[in-house]
């Protein structure tokens, strides 16, 4: 029947940059998963801003929630295109994981596609419906753009859950036969951490970042009402996220030991399986060994069985083929934990602060700690991103398919690659320019007497 | 029709809507090219304003064409991304820099800013719906064989087919949007501006026209295995079909009857993609079906199915923006709102405050203990509900707290 030529993967080609191909797909993530992030957790904030107009009639809030939604507008934009190129390369790059797997997880994608309608729809409607609906209307007509944000990144992370633990298909001589798409991606078991993992991440990001602005205006003297409400909002979401997503990362950590234990060993650098073994902070693994770390006992096993006597898998129970770039792994997975805690510490700080003097802090290091965490987590996302990516290399489909075999025969990748990095490169000054342009227009709180029903 | 025959139908109905839809958007950055001076100034800010709330969800067709088509026929899919790599990344390009530069496009404030950025967005608008077109033509002319990418680099897509689907697709993208300005700007009463489009949707109707015909010509002479079948009913049915209407449009647009002109120019464009699906059935790529490329019934059954759960949201979602878009909604001013005011302090959130704590309480040891059932999911529900009413609840309070504390 169909199946027979349906999922036979292609011959093997010979592709001599495949690196380039890597970093292309790499570099096209890392561009797009910020704006996503935005466009995850942005709606909620200037929704909760709206909310606030709506019961109180303060015009500060009316206008931070209209001056957020233009931003709000540019990043989804550009997070649109961004997120198309990324789905092309798919196909461009990766042929032949398409042509072999296309038809077990696409079902994920088509349904990405309805969220990302719905999210395109109504983020038009809203921003472009200010004070043109009623308000209450206006209002509802956002909350679908922040459903739609919790739904397409569960399908599309069910995706790359997926990749990290297939399942839902019987590979026979190469080929994919009873194919079982609804649990392939939603009966597996990597989909639910990953999803809330960078669910609570979006919100980490969007609120540091949002934040961040507003501390750096608050350094430079501007303390007004505008700018503390604008502050507080994403720092109290950002702040009790940060410490929440640490219990979920643990959550991650336990399940990546139990499904892919190499990648466990890869985080540390782990080569020999041990019981009770340790986490070596810093450090270099080269290839039998990390030197230069500072050990940390026990730790490893704590963290991946919550039994500081556990065995963990070392690397050297798998051929040296299949084990991950370990380095990256590693160095990729320690930057995203110490940065992840040291947020948390921020978020600490404001909290306690809040909750015992309901004030904000009053030290300037305060807002330098929150100026800085808005880049760091997104250094933070990224490593997070590289971890588990780079950790599940040199398969692009965990103990089925190799990056190597899914890549296309065509030539030209450098041409392409370089092209994309000049590309990005333009987009970024045209977001940076657009976010500065859009921050300096004049703050313009309409007073109550000026508004009447016409 | 078969079973294995319904996604691509699926497809084509999605790229006849991305070639309406996006089409035009495409097409509005061509008038904008052109236009000098003051009244180029309003024409160009027309285009803008015209598709400000409809390109995103426009551009959204063409992800869900591809993601279909992976989905229901990954091998050819894989042989067409692979083979078809120029066109489809030159495409992307396109695509990041117009969405870049319509975005920053907020930003402007000076003349020579807007030109700079609008000449971007308007070299791009031709570009993509060009190369998607060599694409199409490449596909209609059988030069994407199966496999890694198996077909030339550059002839697959630099032919006289592709050409022609690529010049054709630009055009009629421009007739389009000239059709649908003029529409809106008669809608929202800027006469002259709606007779400056009528012209332009004139011309470009007598154009593309002309590119069609010759357009017809050129596959007849190049694209062989596709001509036997285009030139024949039912297929040829569907092109005359597609000239009338675009006869038929030409006439409303000179009578000044735009909205009607609106959806007939739309099915013009609609016959010429169904015509095409006509005359290449049953053959998706050479040597490969449609059924042969179709994956297996699980598949076609799931994705159909998942198509039909996003169709209940999305028809109405659609609706409800083209409803407000089409009735003007967006086209006036800012009406001024009355919110009353509640100068009141909102009294710290305890109930909030509390129930996030019990939250706090619930889903830590809950989450850090489970692995897996019913205890997992009551950790990570409670988690995020503690983040979600701690942050209503801390927020609500802090905001209005900070409005008491002037000096700090």
């Amino acid at each position: 029947m169909t199946w027979l030529l349906a999922a036979a993967p292609f011959a093997p080609v010979d592709q001599e940059y495949l690196f380039e191909a890597r970093q292309m797909q790499a570099l096209s993530f890392a561009v797009h998963i910020p704006l996503v992030c935005f466009g995850i957790a942005f709606p909620a904030f200037v929704l909760f801003v709206e909310a606030l107009w709506l019961r109180t009639g303060d015009p500060v809030y009316r206008t931070i929630a209209k001056r957020w939604s233009k931003v709000m507008l540019a990043l989804f934009a550009v997070g649109v295109v961004t997120g198309t190129i990324l789905s092309f390369e798919l196909g461009l790059l990766w042929p032949n994981f398409m042509a072999t797997f296309g038809d077990v997880f696409g079902l994920g994608f088509t349904l990405e596609a309805f969220s990302f309608f719905v999210e395109a729809i109504f983020i038009a409607i809203y921003v472009y419906g200010w004070e043109r609906l009623s308000p209450r209307a206006h209002f509802l007509s956002g909350v679908p753009v922040a459903i739609a944000g919790f739904t397409g990144s569960l399908t599309v992370i069910s995706v790359n859950a997926w990749m990290n633990s297939p399942s839902g298909f019987t590979l026979e001589g190469g080929r994919v036969t009873d194919v079982r798409p609804l649990e392939a991606l939603f009966g597996n078991d990597f989909l639910w951490h990953e999803v809330i993992h960078m669910y609570v991440a979006a919100y980490i990001v969007a609120g540091f970042l949002t934040a961040a602005v507003y501390a750096r205006l608050w350094l430079q003297g501007r303390r007004g009402r505008y700018e503390r409400v604008a502050l507080v909002v994403p720092l109290t979401v950002a702040a009790l996220a940060a410490p929440v997503q640490i219990v979920v990362g643990d959550w991650a950590a336990r399940t990546v030991a139990r499904e892919q234990p190499t990648k466990l060993a890869a985080f540390e650098g782990l080569h020999q399986t041990e019981a009770g073994a340790p986490v070596h902070l810093g450090g270099w693994y080269d290839g039998e060994d990390v030197r230069y770390g500072i050990p940390l006992p026990r730790l490893l096993s704590l963290l991946a069985y919550h039994d500081p006597s556990a065995r963990v898998e070392g690397l050297e129970e798998v051929p040296a083929d299949e084990r991950p770039p370990v380095n990256v792994v590693r160095i990729a997975f320690q930057t995203m934990v110490g940065i992840g805690v040291a947020l948390a510490g921020v978020s600490a700080v404001y909290l306690f602060v809040w909750l015992r003097r309901r004030r904000l802090p009053r030290s300037p290091w305060f807002y330098r700690a929150v100026l800085v965490a808005g880049p760091l987590s997104v250094v933070a996302l990224i490593a997070g991103w590289v971890t588990t990516e780079v950790g599940r290399q040199p398969w692009v489909v965990y103990g089925h398919m190799r990056t190597e075999e899914a890549v296309t025969g065509a030539s030209g990748v450098p041409v392409g690659y370089a092209t994309l990095v000049l590309v990005y490169a333009g987009l970024i000054a045209a977001v940076a320019w657009i976010l500065r342009r859009l921050a300096r227009a004049p703050v313009d709180i309409q007073p109550d007497e000026a508004l009447r029903r016409r | 029709m078969t079973l294995a025959e319904v996604p691509l139908v699926l497809m084509l109905v999605g790229l006849a809507a991305y070639a309406v839809l996006g089409g035009a958007d495409f097409g509005a950055a061509f008038w904008q090219l052109g236009a000098r001076g003051e009244r180029g100034a309003d024409l160009r800010e027309h285009a803008y304003r015209a598709m400000g709330p409809v390109w995103e969800a426009n551009h959204v067709w063409l992800i869900f064409v591809l993601v279909v088509c992976w989905t229901a026929y990954p091998e050819a899919f894989a042989s067409i991304s692979s083979t078809l790599t120029v066109p489809l990344f030159v495409a992307a390009i396109g695509i990041i820099f117009r969405g870049t530069a319509y975005a920053i496009h907020a930003g402007t404030a000076r003349e020579i800013e807007r030109r700079t950025i609008d000449a971007v967005f308007s070299f791009s608008s031709i570009l993509t719906p060009f190369a998607l077109g060599t694409a199409v033509g490449a596909i209609a002319s059988g030069r994407v064989p199966v496999g890694n990418a198996e077909g030339d680099l550059l002839t697959s897509w630099l032919n006289p087919t592709s050409l022609a689907v690529g010049t054709l697709a630009v055009a009629t993208g421009a007739y389009l949007a000239a059709v649908y300005l003029a529409g809106d700007a008669a809608r929202a009463g800027h006469d002259d501006l709606a007779g400056a489009f009528r012209l332009r949707a004139l011309a470009a109707g007598v154009t593309t026209g002309a590119i069609a015909l010759s357009g017809l010509v050129v596959v007849a002479l190049d694209a062989k295995e596709l001509r036997g079948d285009l030139f024949t009913w039912p297929a040829v049915g569907a092109v005359a079909a597609s000239a009338v209407a675009g006869l038929a449009t030409l006439e409303l647009v000179r009578r000044g009857a735009f909205e009607p002109a609106r959806y007939l120019a739309g099915a013009a464009v609609a016959a010429v993609i169904v015509g095409w699906a006509i005359a290449q059935r049953p053959e998706f790529l050479p040597g490969l079906t449609v059924e042969e490329a179709a994956a297996d019934r699980t598949v076609l059954v799931a994705t159909i199915g998942g198509v039909a759960v996003g169709a209940i949201v999305l028809i109405p979602s659609l609706a409800i923006l083209f409803g407000l878009v089409l009735r003007g909604r967006f086209d006036r001013g800012p009406v001024e709102v009355e919110v009353q005011r509640h100068p009141r302090e909102t009294e710290r959130r305890w109930p909030l405050l509390t129930l996030a704590a019990i939250a706090l309480v619930v889903g830590l040891p809950s989450l850090l203990v489970a692995s897996g059932g019913l205890l997992q999911l009551v950790g990570v529900v409670a988690l995020l509900a503690f983040i979600a009413l701690g942050s209503i609840g801390l927020a609500s309070d802090a905001v209005t707290a900070t409005s008491r504390q002037p000096g700090e």
